[in-house]
């Protein structure tokens, strides 16, 4: 779709796109490991924050450090950095979410030059005040040591404004993520896919002005849905953020909703207003799904995806996820079992890296679909 | 009986540790205390391997490790029949073996002695990984029973106030948790009492393990991975102490007697990370085949590595710090350090790393250490890779020819 183009070009050269930013604005990236990484923090900071991915080159100079069991968003991240292909970054920002990328940080900072290096420590249990509480310090730590390495500061009104264009950044994609599951055909899940990944490498402003305008439009262009096909949601853990959704839809089925940090989670939930702007953001992380290497109760997200199914009729769950994704590994059993005792069919597909071209996953799609 | 076999049965009966007896006997009363603690009115807690026991036994409670418990699956050799039983309730076979086997095991209650008993409430702190998190999560959904979680965000390198003052509000709330599950108030008096004797505990145990800074060692980290099994399950109790004091008397004679635990030891080795638990003995023979021992490891001496923070005065305030910067829960330059600190203190020949499929945290940033100690120590490092409890990633034949190789260049290096 045409809207979609831009967003299209950045994803696909996401480096490009940053190493250009940088020659025009003469700023600063600050590449980010997941979406933990307060996106308002950076943006206050005036510099741009860059989820980096695995690779798409062959894993060679990474395995001198790090075992074939980890996956391969860690092990591909290293590779880039070994291999000097991050060299527009100037700093580095890791929070702790599962004990892969705690290792991959550790690692890093022990064999990378990729400027500073920051370890954000957030805590795994996020249910409690107490952490609630930590998770508000750490975050104004973080914020202080961030406007320190840069030189610049990070001032209350810059903050303000920054959580101001990240709410309305998140309300804009979840607009479109809402007309997505009220009238499938209205966008593609490939489209979809390129903006979500434009969300996270682009100049935030750049993004928005972009992204307000085009849930504008397809509001208005889609009123009402025609669409008779399957009605598929994705859940799991693809933190290398393969696009799979032309394969899906090709079946012609539809991607009406995900639960992946690198889909809608990252744009989910907005900040509350609180004098507290720190305990704002950390709220934030508290009340949204959580990625499975956190703990937000012991069945949260197996009800959270329940709820999401039923919400948007999905006539089936996709599970996709990394080899190696221990947090993801423990949960998909029960999460399975709850789906199946509400009769919401589901599969799962493990993934090494990208799609395989044997036609395997292809196959397994459509008779999946077929199924439903 | 030929006068050669009887000198050999001698020599064996000679050599023989005999406090292991003593060691089985304790751990079976242990796990019959455990297993009729219903019947004596008693409440039973499953915590993790490096998480706060103390308030535990101050209340009373019985603790139980799952953790043990996977040790003694995997010693038993039934790991792989547990851990595919787990593969097909839906787990990965990527997931720690540990895990899968006790999550299939308690649905069974299978394994070595018919399953843990069942939990009135689970302790979690994940100092030692993320894994335990969603390990226990699995368990207080599977017993349906009360979860604390002790959150302890990992020193890469530095403590923070900030993370200082969290998992101090964490263990205020510890003590409101067992008060609230335990129906009475929390014995502070008690606590002191059971923190001085955990002390006396861990310091005995650090004691013992020194005792193979003689050369030759009186024990190895053969034996060391079997004596371990106290100081995990009965910390903080006069039977540990007591143990651990006989232990070390026990081995201050052996080295008086000259006793080694490798009859011609000419190779100091050290271990790191997990033991693989159903090869214990192929490997510790593979070794002693060679006259090497090894000496000391990074896994046991983990249950007291954090003594520099503990305060027998205030044993209480004191964990806060002492649980937060365990081994594990710190940066890979910071475990490299304590590796060299240990080839110096040992004075290692070699450095034998066990690259362990089930545990990431301890693994990942091995080659980094293997390099950092390669250069800085000078000592050949050898890195296999195998899992704790599940043999079916344990290739013999590879791990025996790496040895070889390992054991030529360590001899060389002499």
């Amino acid at each position: 779709m045409e809207q979609f183009t831009r967003f299209h070009e950045v994803a696909a050269d996401a480096a490009g796109y940053a190493r250009q930013w940088k020659e025009r604005t003469r700023g600063r990236v600050v590449a980010t490991l997941c979406s933990y990484a307060p996106e308002e923090i950076l943006l206050a900071a005036n510099v741009l924050g860059f989820r980096i991915l695995g690779t798409e080159s062959p894993i060679i100079l990474a395995d001198a450090h790090l075992q074939s069991y980890s996956c391969t968003l860690v092990r591909g991240a290293l590779e880039e950095a070994l291999a000097g292909r991050l060299d527009y970054i100037d700093g580095v920002v890791f929070p702790h979410t599962c004990d892969s990328i705690q290792r991959l940080s550790d690692i890093w900072r022990m064999n990378v030059k990729t400027g500073f290096h920051m370890d954000l420590v957030l805590p795994a249990d996020l249910t409690t005040q107490a952490s609630l509480d930590y998770m508000t310090a750490i975050m104004e730590t973080f914020a202080q040591d961030l406007g320190e390495k840069l030189g610049t500061g990070i001032s209350r009104e810059d903050l303000g404004a920054a959580v101001l264009t990240c709410n309305q950044i998140r309300s804009a994609v979840m607009r479109i993520h809402a007309l997505r599951n009220k009238v499938p055909e209205a966008i593609s899940g490939t489209d979809l896919h390129a903006m979500v990944r434009a969300g996270m490498v682009m100049d935030r402003n750049e993004f928005l002005s972009l992204v307000t305008p085009l849930a504008d439009a397809l509001e208005a262009e889609y009123p009402t849905s025609q669409f008779h096909g399957k009605r598929i949601l994705v859940a799991g853990g693809l933190c290398n953020m393969p696009d799979l959704f032309d394969v899906i839809e090709q079946t012609g089925s539809r991607v009406v909703m995900d639960d992946l940090c690198t889909g809608s989670r990252f744009f989910q939930g907005l900040i509350e207003p609180d004098s507290d702007l720190f305990r704002a953001i950390a709220h934030r992380y508290q009340s949204r799904i959580v990625c499975p290497a956190k703990h937000s109760g012991i069945r949260a997200r197996g009800e959270a995806l329940v709820r999401m199914a039923k919400e948007s009729r999905a006539d089936g769950v996709m599970f996709f996820c990394l080899k190696f994704c221990d947090p993801f590994g423990f949960d998909y059993p029960y999460i399975k079992e709850m789906l199946d005792e509400n009769q919401v069919p589901s599969m799962l597909y493990e993934l090494e890296d990208s799609l395989a071209a044997d036609g395997q996953f292809e196959t397994r799609c459509q008779a999946f679909i077929e199924m439903l | 009986m030929s006068t050669k076999e009887n000198a050999r049965d001698g020599e064996k009966e000679r050599t023989k540790i005999r406090c292991v007896k003593t060691m089985k006997d304790i751990m079976t009363t242990y796990y019959i205390d455990a297993k009729t603690a219903k019947e004596n009115g008693k409440k039973v807690a499953w915590i993790t391997s490096g998480g706060p026991v103390e308030p535990l036994i101050a209340m009373d409670v019985i603790p139980v490790y799952p953790e043990n418990h996977g040790a003694m699956i995997g010693a038993t050799k039934m790991g792989d029949d547990l851990c595919a039983k787990a593969e097909d309730m839906g787990y990965s076979r990527d997931l720690c073996s540990y895990a899968r086997a006790d999550i299939a095991c308690a649905t069974i209650n299978g394994g070595p002695i018919g399953g843990l008993p069942r939990p009135d409430m689970l302790v979690c702190c994940n100092n030692i990984c993320g894994t335990v998190l969603k390990w226990y999560e699995v368990q207080a959904r599977y017993f349906n029973v009360p979860l604390f979680i002790l959150d302890t965000p990992i020193t890469h390198t530095d403590y923070s106030k900030a993370q200082h003052r969290y998992v101090a509000d964490q263990f205020k709330n510890y003590l409101k948790f067992l008060e609230a599950h335990c129906g009475k108030p929390f014995d502070f008096d008690r606590m002191e009492e059971v923190g001085r004797l955990s002390l006396k505990g861990q310091k005995l145990w650090q004691a013992v393990l020194d005792t193979t800074m003689n050369s030759p060692a009186p024990m190895s980290a053969f034996d060391a991975f079997f004596h371990l099994a106290l100081i995990v399950t009965l910390r903080g109790t006069q039977i540990a102490v007591d143990y651990y004091q006989a232990l070390l008397d026990e081995m201050n004679e052996r080295v008086s007697l000259s006793i080694s635990a490798v009859p011609r030891e000419e190779i100091r080795l050290m271990w790191d990370n997990l033991p693989v638990w159903y090869r214990t003995k192929w490997l510790s023979d593979t070794f002693a085949g060679h006259n090497a021992c090894l000496v000391a490891d990074t896994y046991t001496s983990a249950w007291c590595s954090s003594l520099r923070y503990l305060d027998e005065n205030d044993f209480f305030n004191s964990m806060v710090e002492g649980y937060s910067r365990i081994y594990l829960n710190t940066g890979v330059d910071a475990m490299a350090e304590e590796v060299l600190t240990m080839v110096a203190r040992y004075k290692a020949d070699g450095l034998v790393m066990h690259s362990n499929r089930s545990c990431k945290p301890y693994s990942l940033g091995q080659y980094d250490i293997q390099r950092i100690v390669q250069e800085r120590a000078g000592i050949p490092v050898l890195v296999m890779e195998a899992d704790m409890c599940d043999s079916r990633n344990f290739s013999e034949s590879q791990i025996q020819t790496r040895i070889e190789a390992f054991m030529e260049l360590v001899r060389a290096s002499l």
